[in-house]
């Protein structure tokens, strides 16, 4: 090897290694930690009971209903929120692509949501269904009275909507992304052949942007996965609305039960490598050069 | 693609439709923020009666009584912060990975991936203990680092995905003239990227300035607490008067300054957020 070669090398080391300290201070040794207090008796309300328990806390979680609710709670709005994203980004996507005018109107619409403070677009969209203060029960179709936060399916519905809001843009930037990508030759000369513009779509588009709908499609699913904030905001968790997030929040920092709500944090790390892991198997299979992508 | 009237009507409506959906929640709550306490419950969507009350009783009593004053002002220093040391970091990693040869390269890729990916539920635990065993709890530093670590793959990707772009050679040529890398590195490239830094820094910022869950995980007074934190405990001037007005007025004031920036800013912002996901 030459001196050159290894300075470069010494000198790519040296680039990364405050990055990669900063990054890895904050996840792999909390996870470790995280792991090591799992299996304790941690509550700081009752300090002299700590003590090693081997995995009581795991057993006391996954026996216990309310993980097992809030786990269907998240999956259930993770699903239903990131398949009404798949479908608008894409639609936005495809105009963005394709518009010939209003390309900037999108752009700018679609970036709103981006730059709202999530908390903030929580707050207003619990204000607007609120019965007390909303105007939403003052449309047409809409029972005046409507407790949208009173009961579960008509909350969770509404936190859908604030969720789809706000993170449909991110949704629409990454596949239109996949689009730039594909040659539009292809689409002339299917055109020449007949092709309808639905064909055009479920037969280039898509197959095309598969990895491109994999990558958004994994990033939004691990991202709804941990949904938290709406929840806080708008229900705080009550009518069974719960996340695993909140849970976690709630053993850890409400009831400070360091144990308890270490083995659920863990818990929900494993859920999120799994669905990771799923995500990128299908990816590699198909495309194993962009299987780092 | 045929461009009839009718076509254009309907494309008219959809993107009216599209513009509308996303500015109704930001309409309303600057709506709510004007309305007096007396009109904030009469359900429509323009206020009656438009006041500055609710603004006025955010600022009342400066510093030392403002529920939000103190807030905002944390929340600007540490989204600040945390954006200025992760785009220095992120950059040196960035250009070592754009630009260097040496084994690790794809691991650190794959690394900052990975953190993308990860949980922050699942550090705030552990961190809730570390950073009160280390006096970090309820400070600045103690939300600035775990920003940091969520941040730099965002901006590592982001920045590799501009690096790239970069032309090279003057790089080259600035070595030949007898430049070191690191030489090249700040004389010819820094300027040269400065753009796709730019970039990254707004995303980081806002990254920063979106975060919930830490916030009012690691802190626990108006020392370190950030808005989105400070907005979920805000009480009303009474126990018996809700915060709505008040929430509302501190929302648009921490929101609308971010859109116009957005706004201004939006085509390297989509660069920005598509260039890291397909090149990475």
């Amino acid at each position: 090897m030459t001196d050159r070669a290894r300075s470069e090398r010494r000198l790519g080391w040296l680039l990364c290694a405050p990055a990669a300290i900063a990054m890895l201070a904050v996840t792999a040794y909390p996870i470790g930690y995280a792991f090591v207090l799992s299996l304790q008796r941690v509550d700081l309300r009752f300090p002299e009971e700590s003590g090693f328990v081997g995995f009581d806390n795991y057993s006391a979680v996954l026996s216990s209903d309310l993980w097992w609710t809030d786990l269907f709670n998240t999956i259930f709005l993770s699903v239903i929120s990131v398949s009404i994203e798949l479908c608008l980004g894409m639609a936005i996507a495809l105009v963005m692509h394709r518009a010939i005018f209003g390309r900037g109107v999108v752009r700018t619409s679609v970036l709103i949501p981006y730059g709202i403070v999530t908390v903030v677009a929580a707050f207003s969209w619990q204000f607007a269904f609120a019965p007390d203060t909303g105007f939403v029960n003052q449309l047409p179709l809409i029972a005046d009275d409507k407790d949208w936060f009173g009961e579960r399916f008509s909350a969770f519905s509404v936190i859908i909507m604030a969720e789809v809001w706000k993170t449909t843009p991110f949704m629409a930037l990454l596949l239109l992304a996949g689009l730039t990508t594909i040659d539009d030759g292809l689409y002339s000369a299917a055109k020449v052949d007949g092709a309808s513009a639905w064909q055009r779509f479920t037969r280039i588009t898509l197959p095309l942007m598969k990895p491109a709908i994999l990558v958004a499609l994994l990033f939004r699913t691990l991202d709804a996965f941990r949904i938290f904030d709406t929840i806080f905001i708008m229900t705080g968790g009550a009518q069974d609305t719960q996340s695993v997030s909140i849970l976690g929040y709630q053993q850890l920092i409400s009831r400070l039960n360091l144990g308890l709500g270490s083995a659920v944090s863990v818990l929900i790390f494993l859920c999120v490598l799994v669905i990771a892991v799923i995500f990128v198997k299908g990816l590699g299979a198909r495309q194993p050069e962009s299987g780092r992508a | 693609m045929e461009n009839t009237g009718r076509e254009k009507t309907l494309w008219t409506i959809a993107l009216v439709l599209v513009l509308i959906f996303a500015l109704i929640p930001v309409l309303w709550i600057i709506s709510l923020s004007f309305k007096t306490p007396a009109t904030i419950t009469d359900q429509s969507f323009i206020p009656t009666e438009f006041s500055f009350e609710n603004y006025e009783s955010l600022f009342k009593g400066g510093i030392s009584e403002s529920p939000f004053i103190k807030p905002l002002i944390n929340s600007l220093g540490i989204a600040l912060i945390t954006t200025f040391i992760s785009i220095i970091l992120a950059s040196f990693a960035a250009y070592a990975i754009a630009r260097l040869d040496f084994p690790g390269r794809s691991v650190m890729l794959a690394g900052a991936l990975a953190i993308a990916m990860f949980p922050p539920i699942s550090t705030v635990g552990p961190l809730f203990d570390m950073w009160r065993a280390l006096g970090l709890y309820d400070t600045w530093p103690g939300l600035i680092i775990p920003y940091l670590t969520f941040s730099l793959p965002l901006a590592i990707y982001t920045l590799v995905a501009f690096f790239r772009e970069i032309p090279w050679d003057l790089e080259k040529a600035a070595q030949v003239d007898g430049a070191t890398p690191f030489q090249a590195f700040r004389k010819v490239i820094v300027p040269l990227a400065a753009p796709g830094m730019f970039t990254a820094a707004i995303l980081v910022f806002i990254f920063a300035w979106n975060d919930f869950l830490f916030a009012i995980s690691l802190t626990s007074s108006d020392a370190s607490r950030t808005v989105p934190a400070a907005l979920a405990f805000f009480t009303g001037d009474s126990t018996f008067t809700q915060p709505t007005g008040s929430i509302a007025a501190a929302a648009v004031i921490v929101t609308v300054p971010i859109i116009i920036f957005v706004l201004l800013f939006q085509r390297r912002i989509v660069a920005g957020l598509t260039s890291g996901a397909v090149k990475g």
